[in-house]
C-alpha cells in the first residue's frame, strides 16, 4: 500500500472558547487545502472523526457539515470509534482510495469539549467504556486506566510511581517545543506526583486534558501524490478490536488490540519495530504510553520502564515517542487526536518539526486507541523521496 | 439523560438485584451480563446465580466521579473474579482504601448506586465488601 499525504492542517489545540465545531473544522480544512495547494472541488470524498458532537454540542451529522463548509456535495461520512475516531477516519479514507472510489480524500478529526462542565465531559467520555458493566458502577475513564495501572504495577513492580511520572515529564518537554500544543510548559516529576489525585494512582498530570481542536489531512492515490511531489506515504494500516469492558479482557497488563494492529501495519509495510524512527502513541494516561510502547515492540511486556529510566524516548534519543507532546501536553480533542498524530508524523518525515525534529527520520508510526483498548488503529508513514 | 431513564436499568434488575448470571449451555462458561455469543460460539444460555464471593483483580479510588456520582466521591471501584468464573466491575464499600489489596476475598452486598436527576429515581445494585 502506498497512499500519499498531500496536505496537512491543524488548529491550535486548547480551550478555544470563541469557536464552535464548525469553525474549528473549517480552520483545519482551509489550512490543509492551502498546504496541498488544491481547490475544494478536487476532493472526491471526506471522512471526519468525531466522538462527542452529540453529547457535548447536540450536533450529529458532522459528515454533511464537513462538505458544507467547503460548498461541496461529495460523499462525506462521520466516523466514530471513541478516542480512535481520527485514525479510523484516516483508515476509511485510505480504503476509499484503495477501492478506486476516490483519488483525493480529505480526512478530518474535530472535537469541541470545553463548552460544558467536567462532570458532563467525564460522563460522555465514559461512553467509550461499557455503560452497563462499568459506567453504571461509577467507573470513569481515568478509573479504567487506573485499574490497568494497578494491575500492571502489581505484576511488574519495576514500573514505579516515579517512572510513570517520567512519561508526562517527557511529553511536556516535547510539548514546550510544539507551537500548536495546549500546554507549552515543561514540568518536573514532583509536579506530576504531587498534583491532585484523579483515580488512584493516576494524578491530574498523569491524565490528558479536555481540549478543543481540529486537524485535517489530505491523502491521494500514489500516482497523483507523486506528481504533486509528496515525500510522505502511508504504507500500512492495521485495525483490531477487543471487549468493551476491562473485566471481559484476557489481560489487564497489556492492550492486545494495539499489538495486533501494529503487527498488521508492520507486515503491510515490510518493517519491524527496529526500522521505526519515531512513534506518536496514545498516551491518554501515562500508563497507556507504557503499554503502547510495549504493543509497538520497543520493549517486551513489563520492560518499558527501562526506556523511561534511561530517558530513551526524547526526540533526540533512541526511541522518540510523542514528539508532538502526546495527548498529555498537546491536548486530546478525542476525534482529532488520530489525525494530529498523522500530521506530526508527516511534519517529522518532511523535516518540518523544527526544535523537536528527529534526525534522519524515515519511518514513523501512529498508534490511536479507543476506550480502554477496545479499538486500536496503527498506521505506518514512510519518507519515500 | 440515559442515566435518568428508569427503563434502561429495569431490564437489568435481575442481574443487579439478585446477582443472576447466564451459563452457556454448551461449554458452561458463566457471564454476569448476557453476552450475545459465548466465546465457544453457542447462543443458548441458562439462568444461574452467583454466590457473591470473589477476589479483587485490580482496584482504584475514583476522586472525580461523573455527574450522578459526584456527591459520593471519593469511592472505590474494583474488578472482581467471582468464584463461579465470571469477572465483573463493582464498587467496594465499608473499608478504608489502604486495606484493599489485589487477591483479597470480597462478598456481595445490596446497595444504592445513585440517584438520578431532579426526578430522583434511585438505582440499586450490587457492591462488594472485604470478607469478614
Amino acid at each position: 500500500m502506498k497512499i500519499g499525504v498531500i496536505g496537512i492542517g491543524i488548529t491550535r489545540f486548547g480551550e478555544i472558547w470563541d469557536r464552535g465545531l464548525r469553525e474549528l473544522l473549517l480552520d483545519s480544512q482551509l489550512r490543509a487545502l492551502n498546504d496541498a495547494k488544491i481547490v475544494p472541488q478536487q476532493i472526491d470524498a471526506m471522512f471526519t472523526g468525531n466522538m462527542l458532537g452529540d453529547s457535548l454540542s447536540g450536533q450529529v451529522h458532522i459528515g454533511a457539515m464537513a462538505t458544507e463548509n467547503l460548498n461541496l456535495d461529495k460523499p462525506s461520512i462521520r466516523v466514530e470509534g471513541a478516542c480512535a475516531s481520527g485514525a479510523l477516519a484516516l483508515r476509511q479514507g485510505i480504503k476509499a482510495i484503495e477501492s478506486g472510489d476516490a483519488e483525493i480524500v480529505m480526512v478530518n478529526g474535530v472535537e469541541k469539549m470545553t463548552d460544558v462542565d467536567t462532570g458532563q465531559v467525564t460522563t460522555a467520555l465514559m461512553g467509550a467504556g461499557d455503560e452497563e458493566l462499568e459506567g453504571f458502577h461509577g467507573l470513569t475513564f481515568p478509573g479504567l486506566y487506573s485499574l490497568l495501572a494497578n494491575a500492571y504495577m502489581h505484576k511488574y513492580p519495576s514500573l514505579t510511581r516515579d517512572i510513570l511520572a517520567e512519561v508526562a515529564v517527557k511529553n511536556h518537554f516535547h510539548g514546550a517545543r510544539n507551537s500548536y500544543c495546549q500546554f507549552k510548559n515543561e514540568i518536573t516529576k514532583e509536579t506530576v506526583i504531587n498534583s491532585t489525585m484523579v483515580a488512584d494512582p493516576l494524578t491530574l498530570f498523569d491524565c490528558s486534558p479536555i481540549t478543543d481542536g481540529s486537524a485535517t489531512i489530505i491523502i491521494a492515490k500514489e500516482e497523483i501524490a507523486k506528481k504533486m511531489n509528496s515525500e510522505v506515504f502511508i504504507t500500512g494500516s492495521g485495525l483490531a478490536t477487543d471487549t468493551l469492558s476491562l473485566a471481559r479482557r484476557n489481560t489487564l497488563t497489556a492492550i492486545p488490540a494495539g499489538q495486533k494492529a501494529a503487527n498488521q501495519a508492520y507486515a503491510q509495510s515490510n518493517i519491524t519495530s527496529k526500522d521505526i524512527s519515531f512513534a506518536e502513541v496514545h498516551d491518554c494516561f501515562t500508563i497507556a504510553e507504557i503499554m503502547a510502547v510495549e504493543a509497538l515492540g520497543f520493549a517486551k511486556e513489563g520492560e518499558a520502564f527501562n526506556l523511561y529510566k534511561n530517558k530513551e524516548t526524547y526526540f533526540d534519543s533512541k526511541h522518540p515517542i510523542n514528539t508532538s507532546g502526546g495527548l498529555k501536553a498537546c491536548g486530546h480533542p478525542v476525534g482529532a487526536t488520530g489525525i494530529k498524530q498523522a500530521i506530526e508524523a508527516t511534519m517529522q518525515l518532511r523535516g518540518e518539526a523544527k526544535n523537536r525534529q528527529v534526525l534522519n527520520a524515515t519511518v514513523g508510526v501512529t498508534h490511536n486507541v479507543g476506550g480502554s483498548g477496545a479499538t486500536a488503529c496503527v498506521h505506518v508513514f514512510k519518507r519515500l523521496r | 439523560m440515559f442515566r435518568e431513564s428508569p427503563i434502561i436499568r429495569w431490564r437489568n434488575y435481575s442481574d443487579r438485584y439478585k446477582l443472576s448470571g447466564h451459563k452457556c449451555t454448551k461449554c458452561g462458561a458463566n457471564y454476569f451480563e448476557k453476552k450475545g455469543m459465548c466465546v465457544c460460539g453457542n447462543l443458548i444460555f441458562s439462568e444461574m446465580f452467583f454466590s457473591g464471593n470473589g477476589k479483587i483483580v485490580s482496584f482504584t479510588k475514583i476522586h472525580s466521579g461523573p455527574s450522578v456520582f459526584e456527591e459520593q466521591s471519593p469511592y472505590c471501584v474494583a474488578i472482581i473474579d467471582l468464584e463461579e468464573g465470571a469477572r465483573i466491575t463493582a464498587q467496594i464499600v465499608d473499608c478504608k482504601y489502604d486495606e484493599l489489596k489485589i487477591g483479597l476475598g470480597v462478598e456481595a452486598v445490596f446497595r444504592k448506586l445513585y440517584k438520578s436527576g431532579e426526578k430522583g429515581i434511585i438505582h440499586y445494585g450490587t457492591k462488594f465488601r472485604l470478607k469478614l
